[in-house]
């Protein structure tokens, strides 16, 4: 009798034993979670998996609150100075993605309440393609799209 | 190690960010020339800045971002002589960070 409740002891143990590692891992990650940095988004290979692995969603409505400013033909790939700026009201946050890039999620810049539709920063892009700027804002994603031509060599096409 | 050059300037309420960051941004797709061995990646994932504690702007950059990233935002709220911090962190675990007044 004493060894059976022993034995039911040892089960009980058990499992609160695997219960606590639980949640110690648990507690582990949200650190990632918090640091928003989304791998899924970074290493996807296409537009669609990398809208996808940042906002769950890859439907975008074409809106024209949206400019890109960035040039039409670049020399050099690896530096494309590229701006956006949006009109639209409660953005949220705004990425820069490189179409044919190998990936293409270049940024994602999360605005601040007091923060204006504007980002300005240097890309680099591997081939011609577009430029897709994505504005979050209230729950829906709104992008436009500038075709930047890469010439890559010296002699400027 | 000073990698960021700042510069914060008041316009009627409005403060301009405009940043300048050291950094090689290495891809990792890169190749050394001589050895023919991959360059490990090696690039910012988050910029942060804050105004005051708050959070004015989060950039997670992934390795398409230029070598020596430049980064301008604007922003509300702001007023001549507050201080504004930006700091990164890379894939590697470095970082940095600078302060600066707004102008």
């Amino acid at each position: 009798m004493t060894s059976m409740k022993r034995r039911i002891f040892l089960k009980g143990s058990l499992a609160t034993g695997a219960i606590g590692m639980a949640a110690s891992a648990g507690l582990l990650t949200p650190r990632a979670s918090l640091a928003a940095w989304s791998k899924d988004a970074f290493d996807a290979k296409d537009v669609n998996s990398a809208l996808s692995g940042l906002f769950g969603s890859s439907e975008l409505a074409g809106s024209d609150k949206i400019k890109i400013k960035a040039p039409d033909i670049a020399e050099n790939g690896a530096v494309v100075p590229v701006s956006v700026t949006t009109d639209i009201s409660g953005a949220e946050s705004i990425s820069i993605l490189a179409e044919k890039n190998a990936t293409p999620m270049t940024a994602n810049f999360v605005l601040g309440t007091g923060t204006e539709g504007y980002v300005s920063t240097r890309i680099k892009m591997g081939k011609t393609s577009s430029v897709i700027a994505v504005v979050k804002a209230g729950g829906k994603l709104y992008s436009t799209g500038k075709e930047v031509k890469v010439t890559i060599g010296g002699c400027g096409g | 190690m000073a990698s960021i050059k700042m510069r914060a300037k008041d316009s009627n309420g409005v403060t301009t960010i405009k940043a300048l960051i050291s950094h090689p941004m290495e891809t990792g797709t890169r190749k050394d020339k001589k050895t023919g061995a991959k360059i490990p990646a090696h690039f910012i994932q988050e910029v942060v800045c804050e105004h005051k504690g708050n959070m004015v702007m989060t950039a997670n950059w992934g390795p398409a971002i230029s070598k020596n990233p430049y980064l301008s935002f604007r922003f509300s709220g702001g007023a001549a002589g507050d201080t504004v911090k930006l700091s990164w962190v890379d894939n590697k675990g470095g970082k940095d960070s600078s302060e600066t007044t707004i102008k």
